[in-house]
């Protein structure tokens, strides 16, 4: 287990390292790097506009750049956000709890309506009910995000309905599935032939089959709500992570993506490698 | 006894029939991305500038005329080089620091510092070298360009004084509001200025308003949902779907103050070092492909269907909103397929089997480009493609992201048409001096000519210089009106809609008078009140 | 069930053909603009009424089927095979394999693919034809799509890793391709129809969203990411609920897939 997690944090490290050097780079690579939208304004001078792409422009090759930035960043220092012009830690630090509280709450929301539909099914085992979350699923997964967002908005929810209702039918369709088959497992029957309550087979029998994959399923919830929170706080004008790395991906701001990129590298890892070590201690024995 | 009660209901009657205080709550699109008024060139932080910034002279956006404000009069040189202007006393900032000519040197040379690189500044660099100032008393100051600064009076309008002692540095203001609380990314909370210097006609101190809630939200539906329910008091811009979508409902809340200042334009790549093919910089580098193309284009139907009618078919440069400047001699451009094709057929062209060739056989089809998220200029260029289609043209469509799109039409040059949309905040021609000059970078169509390419782009030169060299009105205008002539005529730019300034005021608001000049709601917001 | 399974078919099959046919079921073209009736609503002309510039809704509806029900199960499907290649793969043969491609998959979870998709906008040419430009959407969502299944299939091949008919088969002498394809792949059957069933409607959005970096279907051509699109702007469904039929099929397709999808797991136990 130790070994296990070793590992993990091995990982952990090379991804987030990975991560901040390859968003770099496919930030420099992509065009409109040294654009801004104050080149078209037509009082700025030569000089005064040639100073501004000198301000974006970097000269230095992504490598360079990248071992600077990760120099600055084990001294704390984040550098500054080229188009809000502020210390990309403190912009960090103001929205990161906006977003923690709407990632947290959509993912509950999410969850708990996944499983008690993925749940209930298993019990009422009526056609009309599995085709209504399939039809509810569908729906949820076919409205735009911008729609989801409105409807937050609508109903005074903040951004967390519209997080949760876009984790639910990902989060639904993974965990019928999964429940469906460890259902269809010869020992259900069995214990179920043999007058087992439905809540014993469903806690000791049914989810030690499952859990593993629901822990993965858990894992990458959580980077679906992490992108997810993008487009909504965007749209709802929360300021959280989300708006903040959507404002640099429209402004080529490249110290604010890299550190993004790394902080989402973090809990990505971390989540899933959380969800690896759960499933680890909790396997079942081989049948 | 009775004395008394005159006089107390002459005190009562002379109170505004609203009452004083309360908060005016609306939105900005962006993020303010500075607080310091020279580095200002987004619009969150002119509305930031505009609400909390004192200036020497504002434009009154109503008559369009410069009025005196922290300057009381001011006097500008015949060659227009220098301004000496007499400042009003008894003038504090917002964290009581006292205000004197100091300040205004302090806050010239800060302008015109080079290394700032602020467009507001580079609004007044006509010429090569320094800025000199000169403090005569603490209320008289002049001012001295190198060059003749053109429209002066109207530039001090963007210039917002700055303490030179305070300690708060650009959060000390002398405008009608002051910053009180900033939430990086939710809200921008405006308080009142308890030391601003104007009253109104009775001795009341304005603004009569407590302060103002900003908050940031890009989203146009989320900004309109929350105002339909009484949480936002203003939306400054409105487009014209969402207008339409209250007057429905509350007709008394949108207003349609006329054509505003803002115009969409369409331009073809004339940049003989572009990347595109040489058949194609011939079309695009021909005048009468240019008025053909600009013929065939339904300006009716733009105006109509995008706009929902809240929009008319541009006549060239400038909008009839800038009264003083417009050419009204001019006519819009007739939408005539039959004649733009009559057109492109003496030029070689000819149509065959509903597609048209060019003399060399290539069948004329080209892409246009504009910014993502703009639905109106997205619309737009679908009924121009149909447009265009009747005769013979393929246009295809394609939406980019800003940056991408900034750097295509100002650095790479690999792009055929773009339509983008010019926001004028300058009545004064001269500030658009970037855009005629040939040898300007701003001259989008084909920037940076070592000489003028063509005739026409040479006439433009000289009448841009010779407005900029002389203070006669009259002169002024006669030069510009034949740059707006040429312009008409040789469509480097094909101007297509001058759109409507829509805004929406709740009914609780009183004292607003939206223009057509921006900010078209706000700018008599320090007389605003509330009604209870 | 058989009656639900002939149901979720006929669904499929009507819309297919409805697609097939739609230059002679639609009264007009999709690109067609009726300059004199935008943003009407339905009539004996317009069944579903029209968009904002007068182009007759139901034919864009049919039109748009055509791209859309083809290629976004395409992509899923594409999606679907890199998420077993990678995952499964990777959860079988564990260690060193099943780290690294893990580590991976996290990583691709969190760069901004954005990116990537504006620079291929730039190496494409701003003509390029509607189909190349349709094909390369959807390609770059198969590719970009597969990383959350992955994880999930990595769980669930781990677990099987141990099982005793794996552990026979091996004994058998039993190669491991084959291993993996005959014997392992049916039990990862659950999240590979979950995956290739979220996947249909998210790419159908994500295609739609796509157009603000120039990727995508282009005008005039429709989608279903475009006609859903149209409910972004405060639609009410009370006083217009024609523009709700884009969901609504929407909604209906993506159903009988999963009914069809989960028959045939059924019928497989």
């Amino acid at each position: 287990m130790r070994r296990k997690a070793l590992h993990h944090v091995v990982s952990l490290v090379l991804v987030i390292v990975a991560g901040g050097f390859l968003s770099a780079t496919l930030v420099r690579l992509a065009p409109g790097r040294d654009a801004d939208e104050s080149m078209l304004d037509p009082h700025l001078s030569s000089a005064s506009r040639q100073a501004l792409m000198a301000a974006r422009h970097n000269d230095q090759s992504a490598v360079q750049f990248y071992v600077d930035s990760t120099r600055k960043l084990l001294r704390g220092d984040l550098g500054i956000s080229q188009s809000l012009g502020q210390p990309v830690a403190k912009l960090i630090r103001e929205r990161a709890p906006a977003t923690a509280r709407l990632v947290s709450l959509g993912l509950l929301i999410g969850w708990t309506a996944a499983l008690a539909f993925a749940f209930t099914s298993n019990v009422v085992r009526a056609r009309s009910y599995e085709i209504a979350t399939i039809a509810l699923s569908a729906a949820l997964l076919s409205l735009p995000a911008a729609v989801l967002a409105l409807l937050s908005v609508m109903w005074n929810l903040g951004g967390s309905l519209a997080i949760g209702l876009a984790v639910f039918p990902r989060v639904h369709r993974y965990a019928r599935n999964l429940l469906d088959a460890a259902y269809a497992r010869p020992h259900i029957i069995t214990a179920r032939a043999k007058g087992l309550s439905g809540s014993r087979i469903l806690f000791f029998h049914v989810i030690p089959v499952a859990g593993p994959q629901l822990l993965a399923v858990a894992g990458i919830s959580l980077s679906m709500a992490v992108g997810a929170a993008i487009p909504v706080e965007a749209l709802c004008g929360i300021a959280g992570i989300g708006q903040l790395a959507w404002q640099a991906a429209m402004s080529r701001d490249l110290p604010v993506i890299v550190h993004i990129t790394r902080i989402v590298a973090l809990l990505t890892v971390a989540a899933n490698s959380l969800a690896d070590l759960a499933a680890s201690a909790n396997r079942e024995p081989a049948q | 006894m009775k004395k008394c009660l005159l006089i107390l209901w002459l005190l009562l009657g002379s109170l505004p029939l609203c009452a004083q205080g309360g908060e005016v709550h609306f939105c900005l699109r962006w993020e303010p991305k500075t607080f310091d008024p020279q580095r200002v060139d987004d619009d969150a932080s002119l509305t930031v500038r505009f609400l909390t910034g004192g200036v020497l002279a504002r434009v009154n956006r109503k008559t369009q005329l410069a009025e005196p404000e922290l300057a009381e009069s001011w006097k500008i040189s015949k060659d227009s080089r220098e301004i000496t202007l007499k400042l009003r006393s008894g003038v504090r900032f917002s964290d009581g620091t006292p205000f004197s000519a100091e300040d205004v040197a302090f806050t010239i040379q800060r302008l015109m510092d080079p290394q700032l690189h602020s467009s507001t500044g580079d609004a007044f660099r006509s010429g090569p070298g320094a800025v000199t100032t000169k403090v005569i008393s603490p209320t008289q100051i002049s001012v001295t360009f190198p060059a003749p600064v053109i429209g002066l009076d109207h530039l001090l309008d963007q210039v917002a004084i700055m303490s030179k002692d305070s300690a708060k540095k650009e959060m000390a203001v002398l405008g009608p509001f002051m910053v009180a609380e900033y939430k990086a990314g939710a809200s921008l909370h405006l308080a009142r200025n308890p030391n601003y210097w104007k009253h109104d006609a009775q001795g009341h101190a304005l603004p009569y308003l407590d302060g103002i809630m900003l908050d940031i939200q890009g989203n146009r539906d989320v900004e309109l949902l929350r105002f339909q329910r009484g949480e936002l008091d203003l939306i400054n811009t409105l487009d014209s779907e969402y207008y339409e979508k209250l007057a429905a409902t509350s007709p008394a809340v949108v207003h349609d103050a006329g054509p505003s200042l803002d115009s969409e334009q369409m331009w073809f790549n004339q940049v003989q070092k572009s990347p595109i093919p040489d058949y194609k910089k011939a079309w695009f580098r021909s005048t009468i492909f240019r008025q053909a193309i600009s013929e065939a284009i339904n300006r009716d139907d733009l105006c109509r269907i995008v706009f929902r009618g809240h929009a008319r078919p541009a006549i060239g440069v400038l909008s009839p909103a800038n009264r003083f400047w417009f050419n009204n001699k001019l006519n819009p451009v007739a939408y005539s397929p039959e004649s733009a094709l009559k057109r492109l057929t003496s030029a070689g062209f000819r149509l065959d089997q509903g597609i048209l060739h060019d003399a060399q056989g290539h069948a004329v089809e080209f892409s246009v480009i504009t910014n993502s998220g703009n639905k109106g200029r997205e619309r737009m260029i679908v009924l121009m493609q149909q447009d265009l289609q009747k005769i013979g043209i393929k246009v295809s469509v394609v939406t980019l992201d800003f940056p991408a799109l900034i750097e295509r039409i100002s650095q790479s040059f690999n792009y055929e048409a773009v339509l983008l949309g010019l926001s004028n905040t300058d009545l004064d021609p001269n500030g658009q001096m970037n855009v005629w000059l040939s040898s300007a970078e701003d001259h989008q169509w084909n920037p940076q000519q070592k000489t003028p390419e063509t005739p026409w782009e040479a006439e433009i030169d000289q009448l841009m210089h010779a407005q900029a060299s002389t203070t006669d009105a009259a002169k002024r205008k006669k030069s510009f009106d034949r740059v707006q002539e040429i312009v008409l005529e040789q469509n480097p730019f094909i101007y297509l809609i001058t759109k409507n300034a829509l805004s929406a005021v709740s009914l609780r608001v009183r004292g607003a008078d939206p223009v057509a000049v921006a900010p078209q709601t706000y700018w008599n917001i320090e007389r605003w009140t509330l009604q209870k | 069930m058989k009656t639900l399974r002939i149901a979720a078919w006929s669904c499929l099959a009507l819309v297919a053909l409805a697609s097939i046919f739609a230059p002679w079921l639609a009264p007009h073209g999709y690109a067609w603009q009726d300059r004199e009736s935008f943003s009407a609503p339905p009539s004996r002309e317009h069944w579903l009424g029209t968009d904002d510039l007068g182009r007759d809704r139901f034919a864009r509806v049919l039109y748009g089927t055509r791209v859309s029900l083809l290629l976004a199960p395409a992509a899923s499907l594409l999606s679907t095979l890199l998420a077993v290649l990678i995952g499964g793969v990777a959860g079988y043969c564990g260690g060193f394999w099943e780290r690294t491609a893990m580590a991976a998959t996290d990583l691709c979870l969190s760069l901004p693919w954005l990116f990537l998709l504006i620079t291929v906008r730039a190496v494409l040419p701003l003509d390029v034809s509607p189909f190349t430009s349709v094909v390369v959407t959807f390609g770059v969502l198969g590719l970009l799509g597969w990383t959350s299944a992955a994880r999930v299939l990595c769980a669930s091949a781990k677990m099987l890793r141990s099982s005793d008919f794996l552990r026979q088969a091996r004994a058998a002498g039993i190669s491991a391709p084959r291993i993996f394809w005959i014997h392992v792949v049916p039990h990862l059957r659950p999240i590979l129809a979950a995956q290739f069933w979220i996947s249909i409607p998210v790419f159908i959005l994500s295609e739609a969203n796509l157009g603000i970096l120039g990727l995508g279907v282009p005008e005039p051509m429709p989608s279903w990411g475009s006609l859903l699109r149209e409910m972004e702007g405060l639609v009410s469904f009370r006083e217009e609920p024609w523009k709700f039929v884009p969901l609504a099929l929407l909604v209906a397709v993506v159903t009988a897939f999963q009914l069809i999808l989960s028959d045939k797991e059924q019928v497989a136990a």
